[in-house]
């Protein structure tokens, strides 16, 4: 018996460990929607402080990296490996962008005393110390999916660059295509539940 | 079908390594299987002394060797310990890891170096678990299912535990997704999905239920430390959380896990069975569709845990209603092993006798769950050591005798070297009395409204205290015996070769100790798993 | 088991762009419903929009539509549990 390579079990490897991420958030979700019910009028009046110029862009950066990532995974299948670089590249400036825009958002709301456990959430309604406390715990678990995202994707480039991963083998870059996916889809979600509903 | 004789070396010799490194670097399943079986089951020997310890406390009323803290604190450890680091992983870990890939045919699981990875998980785990026993505050002391607001006030260690236990979760979804995938990519010719051993659909069902839930487990336990290390408030009245979520999302993970505990166990019985039956198992399709409805069922009943904590009483009628239906898949268990026996030719060796005891204890812990599925009855015996008694009956008295059963199975099978029959009916016949003597007094004692995780008690409850802790020693006596032999045995007693039980399932058809390859040519299988013509046995 | 065959399709680049401005224009979308006062619909109509625009990232983006039967079975059972764990807790959050 030999080990045959096996990329049709990769992908259902990878897709079964996406399940596990989408029910990580999914918890979140719970809370979100458990608490929005209790707190509507609070949860509206919190989400108005977020920036929803910052949300909208981070919202296309994401979407944008998504598109580079797919297309890497089509340049890799066409045997294109420099434009795979450059495609990749391109998602991984992306998430960069992101992670930026999403540093200045939580420092200006610190700096706004706006954090968990803070005096000025204490004093405000409860609903929007909860809200807050969501966002910055379901924000902060998503950012650091990107940047695990963001970090798989370079390991993956370095084998492209290297042609340890190409047309004939390309079953690590769609797997890390899948999770940077994954990233993104869960923020389609978080953007209009935190940014949009008020 | 005859057993082949090995022309490779067994998988105990053949390794590039040597020494320490051979194990702990390898990425055999069969290796990977002993390295669960004895860490996990090494745990298992912490949580059995730490519990004698408990029993021992509340043998008289009033302090007996230890003072109140200590006693919360053990019963915290005997709790994570024997859940988090033995029953939970063991299986899957142990057995599942031995076993499965042999029996469906494979060389081994999908992920060989991630199932390695999943191993070193299980150990960060435990080793952080244990180092939050001696570090910050102390022992945790908030019992196994970390309740806030306790455990997000608590000056004890709870940070640090309960990191040691997302690590743990982890091991397991991994675990659980290798399997998943072996299963359905890994299966060799011929072993469709309605010749796959029952133990395997078990096992799949299993791994379901650590992959969609286990994640919510996950984020809970961030949720606690967030709430303790950052002040989120999420379950904090005082600023707006609410203390029920926290139950909501920590049994949605911890309902459906008593089924990750107690699913590979049901798989272990309905392989035993027809074997010393010498019989095909009876109901095949409803064994292996009632492992998967278990699976399903027991995903929608989270609820049930939290009747007197202040929910709604719309959703205490749902989830006692949703309660009952789990019922049913276990029933149809229950009922086909037993026509299983009907007009077999039994032989009462040591896997079938736990495999027996299983099915009565499984069943009184079964049917006592119902009395605590009902809500009515519920508010009477909440949080009294009836739900101690029930909890054991189906986790110790099932997936314990089980793993018990599982042991004197399989174990000779991979060490060539098999126990002495008679000292391991002893051990046997010891710990099934001790068990009922220990835990039916403790179902009776809640009756009358003896409280769990109190330190002391009234008078009235002191002689039937003490009838429970002389059993825990006469469980203790049984599980010494059955140890000393069955290791003794596995290292020092008779040859065991070929198919002496004359099962008809792969890990079978090949030699004894399994080549590192598990076959010598990749077998195709023409009949299904429990079909006994031509295993050499009338 | 599953079949080979759906791994090696390759989708074009023209489309994955199409998919993106409709991404885009669903995004826009959002913004705008949620700008108006429609009440409790607002927070229906952006699920709505969410959830279509995740069908079409993983139908397209991560190759759904492409991918065997068996596949498409684990998603829905996964999305269904996860609409259970939610929807089941209301049974207590809504009538408390």
């Amino acid at each position: 018996m030999s080990h045959l390579k096996d990329d049709s079990g990769a992908k259902l490897g990878m897709w079964l460990f996406l399940f596990t991420e989408l029910l990580l958030f999914g918890g979140l979700f719970l809370l979100y929607s458990a608490y929005l019910s209790r707190y509507p009028h609070d949860f509206s009046s919190a989400g108005r402080q977020l920036n929803v110029v910052f949300g909208t862009i981070n919202t296309v950066v994401l979407l944008t990296s998504s598109l580079f990532v797919a297309m890497a995974v089509t340049a890799v299948q066409r045997g294109e490996p420099r434009r795979t670089l450059w495609l990749l590249g391109g998602t991984i400036l992306c998430a960069a962008i992101f992670m930026a825009i999403k540093y200045v958002e939580w420092s200006t709301k610190i700096l706004h005393g706006i954090y968990p456990n803070s005096p000025h959430l204490a004093a405000g309604p409860p609903g929007e110390s909860v809200f807050f406390s969501l966002y910055f715990m379901t924000t902060g678990i998503h950012g650091l999916h990107v940047l695990i995202g963001a970090t798989l994707l370079a390991w993956v480039g370095a084998k492209v660059k290297r042609g340890a991963v190409h047309s004939g083998d390309y079953i690590l870059l769609e797997n890390g295509a899948l999770y940077w996916h994954l990233v993104d889809l869960i923020w389609i979600f978080i953007f209009p539940l935190y940014y949009l509903i008020l | 079908m005859t057993t082949v004789q090995p022309t490779q070396p067994s998988f105990w010799n053949d390794t590039g390594r040597s020494g320490l490194a051979a194990w702990i670097f390898s990425t055999d399943h069969k290796r990977i299987g002993l390295l669960y079986f004895y860490s996990t089951f090494g745990f298992f020997l912490v949580g059995v002394l730490l519990g004698l310890l408990l029993r021992i406390e509340l043998m008289a009323p009033g302090r007996t060797i230890m003072g109140p803290q200590t006693y919360n604190a053990l019963f915290t450890v005997h709790g994570v310990v024997m859940i988090f680091l033995f029953i939970i992983p063991g299986f899957q870990g142990s057995f599942g890891n031995l076993v499965m890939p042999i029996q469906i045919g494979a060389r081994d699981v999908a992920f060989p170096r991630l199932n390695l990875f999943s191993w070193w998980l299980y150990i960060m785990g435990a080793v952080i678990i244990l180092a939050s026993l001696f570090t910050g505050g102390g022992p945790p002391d908030t019992g196994w299912t970390f309740y806030v607001p306790f455990s997000s006030r608590t000056g004890t260690n709870v940070s640090l535990a309960v990191f040691g236990v997302f690590v743990v979760g982890f091991s397991s979804i991994l675990t659980g997704l290798n399997f998943i995938t072996t299963i359905h990519r890994l299966r060799a010719e011929g072993m469709t999905w309605g010749r796959l051993p029952l133990f395997v659909w078990s096992l799949y069902a299993t791994a379901w239920v650590q992959i969609l839930a286990t994640p919510i487990l996950a984020i809970t336990l961030v949720l606690v430390m967030a709430e303790r290390l950052l002040g989120t408030g999420l379950f904090d009245p005082g600023r707006g959380g609410d203390p029920v979520m926290y139950q909501h999302l920590f049994w949605i993970y911890s309902h459906p896990a008593v089924y990750i505990m107690i699913l590979p166990g049901m798989g272990v019985i309905s392989d035993v069975i027809p074997v010393f039956s010498r019989k095909p198992i009876f109901g095949y399709k409803m064994i292996a569709f009632s492992s998967i409805a278990i699976a399903a069922f027991g995903s929608l009943v989270w609820g049930h845990h939290m009747f007197t904590s202040g929910m709604s009483d719309t959703a205490i009628l749902v989830f006692s209603f949703l309660t009952f239906i789990v019922a049913i898949p276990s029933a149809i268990k229950v009922f086909n092993w037993v026509s299983t026996l009907y007009k077999g030719s039994i032989s009462l060796d040591a896997p079938m006798l736990f495999a027996l005891s299983f099915i009565l204890l499984f069943s009184i812990g079964g049917l006592s769950g119902l009395i605590l599925g009902a809500a009515a009855t519920d508010v009477h015996v909440h949080d009294t050591h009836f739900v101690v008694g029930h909890f054991h009956y189906v986790i110790f008295g099932g997936a314990g005798f089980a793993f018990f059963a599982a042991m004197h199975y399989w174990l000779p099978k991979f060490y060539g070297r098999r126990y002495a029959e008679k000292p391991a009916i002893v051990a046997w016949a010891l710990m099934f009395v001790g068990f009922n003597v220990m835990y039916f007094t403790m179902q009776v004692l809640g009756m009358k409204g003896m409280p769990r995780r109190y330190y002391d008690y009234l008078p009235e409850f002191a002689t039937l205290n003490l009838v429970a802790t002389v059993g825990s020693w006469i469980l203790a006596a049984g599980l010494i015996v059955m140890l000393v032999n069955l290791f003794r045995g596995l290292f020092r007693g008779e040859p065991f070769t070929g198919n002496p039980w004359g099962g008809a399932t792969l890990e079978w058809t090949t030699a004894t100790p399994p080549p590192t390859e598990n076959f010598e040519e990749e077998p195709v299988v023409t009949h299904g798993p429990y079909d006994f013509r031509g295993t050499g046995i009338p | 088991m599953t079949s080979d065959t759906s791994a090696h399709h390759i989708v074009g680049y023209g489309k994955l762009a199409q998919v993106w401005l409709a991404l885009l224009a669903l995004t826009a979308l959002t913004v705008l419903i949620t700008r108006v006062e429609l009440g409790g619909y607002k927070v229906l109509g952006a699920l709505t929009i969410a959830c279509l625009k995740s069908g079409l990232v993983i139908a397209f983006f991560m190759h759904m539509k492409y991918e065997g039967r068996l596949l498409r079975w684990l998603l829905f059972v996964a999305l269904v549990t996860l609409a259970i764990f939610i929807g089941f807790t209301f049974f207590d959050v809504l009538y408390r």
